[in-house]
């Protein structure tokens, strides 16, 4: 790799990539005028390439998107011998899912304790990866700053099993915490089951799983900020802190409000796999979130209808909010996630 | 959204040095740093050690500890000897390696194949193509249709449950596109002037080229199917065909004891040191592998962080 490209730092979301070189550009559009059969000749093995990733989503991803009408069926899963049988066989009752879901108080429970978990950890999870990689931007000695970051990166790619065991092992009630203070005579706290202080709980773990993670993105903005203005700064009499607030936080801007943006789409969501491991434990008033609801209303139970209703209906507003967020962003003159190209 | 960066020779280089302008940090600054990032690397380490060390300690120094042990006073190796003489963890763990060997191989395969095939603008329906799969991103199926699907096609209590729901992602074959969009377009067609074909200029030039993105995206991957354990509760009803993740959470967080083969656990060594040992070899293969690709997250092109 030539060194110029090893000096470039992409910071690749989920888009298409900025349009190649103008060049190229003007040379695919002479390309896209040849007659339709001149371009499958050439391009035919880009098509085959294509080809068994385009159908393995359409298999797993599209045709389960088109499965989401189970919502508007009373589905009975013994229909016939496969889901397509049971699914043409179950009769339809209109709304009646989506009347049922909003009449239960549990449904409005989980909807509760997802948006309260969500605002919760945007206060006091989303501003941690920014100054943990403004921290980690001031070390000087490479090594150290090499070292560091192996290690916080690292629970990252743990699983929720392993992250909720290494917890349930340091914090408790037969953890090393527990341990510790029960030798010194102290009654230890009860942190893994107490419902109310769960949301606590799981930001933490949140927190230790991917605060680590989450510098990457910052860093590699930290890293493209034109020193220059510092020096600048720092000659007009600009101090550490006057400086930080004048050149690294606007130089952070886009990427914080690209973050806010998914995290706001994404609002409905706040993992399932970390709350279906702790539900039985803390209970299910506290631990209930919309995914939860949906695995325990539908599959633990059998009611497929039910549970479909409830994953359309977080997924129909996931969708109008991240349209709403990007739009947001678009009007204050931010690049945000997508644009008309 | 793609920032494409170029820092120019003004760019701040760890290890070169405070620059001159730059005033010394005071000593209250300096010691907040410090104890802040000793937090978070401790944080990290010591539940590491803890469990490292006791699931290589005797029943003595446990009992002696009063359960988990912080300072070793001796190895022993038996509760690895146990759980890798045949049992259920053993079987999950070769499991494991068989979904994540193979489902790896198979995602950066098609990954790679579609990424290609993809990056190419003004190719036949290449629009299209690509509309197709960013929309995913925006539309996405619940669980419930996606349960009834893998199983309609036949996948319930297969290992290929682990494998085709999640063989391909979006967010990483965008990782991969990008990449090969910023190989020099001339390289490509000098080696199509001298007629060689799609598959062979992918072969010979795009994929040599390319070592750090395959290695960061085939890490992504891998380190997916070792940690399945939600697809494995709801598709995976056989104890044979278990992975490990299914295992570590009925041993530690449902409190199952581990069946071992034949040996009657709670004899020797106690059932703590075999919990650790799970705990260590399901963590083993991560913190092993991961070292070596992460140079590749900041040296290597690419920074696909945000969906994670």
């Amino acid at each position: 790799m030539s060194s110029d490209q090893a000096s470039r730092t992409h910071v690749t979301a989920e888009q298409p990539p900025a349009e190649p070189a103008p060049a190229r550009r003007a040379g695919a559009q002479r390309r896209q005028r040849a007659p339709f059969r001149a371009r499958l000749r050439r391009d035919w093995p880009l098509l085959v390439m294509v080809a068994p990733g385009a159908l393995l989503l359409l298999v797993f991803h599209y045709l389960p998107v088109l499965g989401n009408v189970v919502a508007f069926q009373d589905y009975n899963p013994y229909l016939g011998d496969s889901s397509l049988q049971a699914l043409l066989g179950s009769p339809w009752i209109g709304l009646d899912n989506f009347r049922d879901l909003f009449a239960d108080p549990a449904f409005w429970d989980a909807l509760w304790n997802t948006l309260s978990i969500t605002a919760f950890q945007l206060v006091f999870f989303f501003p941690l990866p920014i100054a943990l990689a403004i921290i980690l931007d001031s070390i000087l000695s490479r090594r150290l700053r090499g070292f560091v970051q192996t290690v916080v990166y690292l629970p990252h790619f743990f699983s929720w099993v392993l992250v909720v065991t290494f917890f349930v092992q340091m914090l408790g009630g037969a953890g090393l915490l527990a341990q510790k203070l029960r030798d010194a005579g102290i009654q230890p706290p009860d942190i893994m089951t107490n419902p109310d202080t769960f949301i606590v709980l799981v930001t933490a773990e949140s927190v230790w799983k991917d605060i680590g993670w989450g510098t990457i993105v910052f860093l590699a903005a930290l890293s493209a900020i034109d020193t220059n203005l510092y020096e600048a700064a720092a000659v007009d009499g600009a101090d550490r802190w006057r400086r930080l607030w004048h050149i690294t936080l606007p130089g952070l801007r886009p990427v914080i409000v690209l973050l806010l943006i998914l995290r706001l789409g994404d609002a409905l969501s706040v993992g399932f796999e970390q709350f279906l491991l702790q539900r039985d434990a803390v209970g299910r008033q506290a631990a209930e979130v919309l995914d939860t609801f949906v695995y325990y209303q539908s599959i633990a139970t059998g009611d497929y209808g039910f549970g479909a209703a409830a994953g359309l209906f977080k997924a129909a507003v996931g969708l109008v909010l991240i349209l709403a967020a990007n739009k947001f962003a678009h009007v204050l003159g931010e690049r945000g996630v997508y644009s008309r190209s | 959204m793609t920032l494409t960066v170029r820092s120019g020779g003004s760019r701040r280089r760890p290890g070169s040095g405070r620059p001159a302008w730059e005033e010394e940090p005071g000593p209250v600054a300096q010691a907040g740093k410090g104890v802040v990032l000793t937090a978070v690397v401790l944080a990290v380490l010591v539940p590491l050690w803890v469990v490292l060390v006791t699931s290589l300690s005797s029943r003595q120094t446990i009992n002696a500890a009063g359960g988990l042990v912080i300072v070793p006073r001796d190895i022993d190796l038996s509760a690895y000897r146990i759980i890798f003489s045949g049992g259920q963890v053993s079987q999950a763990l070769l499991v494991s390696t068989m979904v994540t060997v193979g489902g790896t191989a198979f995602s950066l395969v098609l990954t790679v194949l579609a990424a290609y095939g993809l990056s190419r603008p003004g190719s036949l329906g290449h629009r299209g193509l690509l509309f197709y799969f960013l929309l995913t991103f925006l539309v996405y199926p619940g669980l419930v249709p996606s349960y009834l699907v893998v199983t309609g096609v036949g996948l319930k209590n297969s290992l290929w449950a682990l494998v085709l729901p999640s063989a391909i992602s979006v967010f990483n074959l965008v990782v991969v596109r990008a990449f090969f969009q910023n190989i020099p377009a001339e390289l490509l067609d000098s080696a199509r002037i001298d007629g060689a074909g799609e598959f062979r200029i992918l072969a010979r030039i795009v994929l040599p080229l390319s070592k750090a993105v395959i290695a960061v995206v085939g890490l992504f991957y891998a380190v997916g199917y070792w940690n399945a354990w939600f697809n494995a509760l709801l598709y995976i009803d056989d104890n044979e065909k278990f992975p490990i993740q299914r295992v570590l959470q009925s041993f530690i967080l449902a409190g199952q004891t581990p069946q071992t083969s034949g040996t009657t656990v709670g004899a020797l060594p106690p059932t703590l040191a075999i919990k650790m040992a799970v705990v260590v070899v399901t963590v083993a293969p991560i913190a092993l592998v991961y070292p070596f690709v992460q140079r590749h997250f900041t040296r290597g092109v690419i920074v696909g962080a945000i969906k994670g």
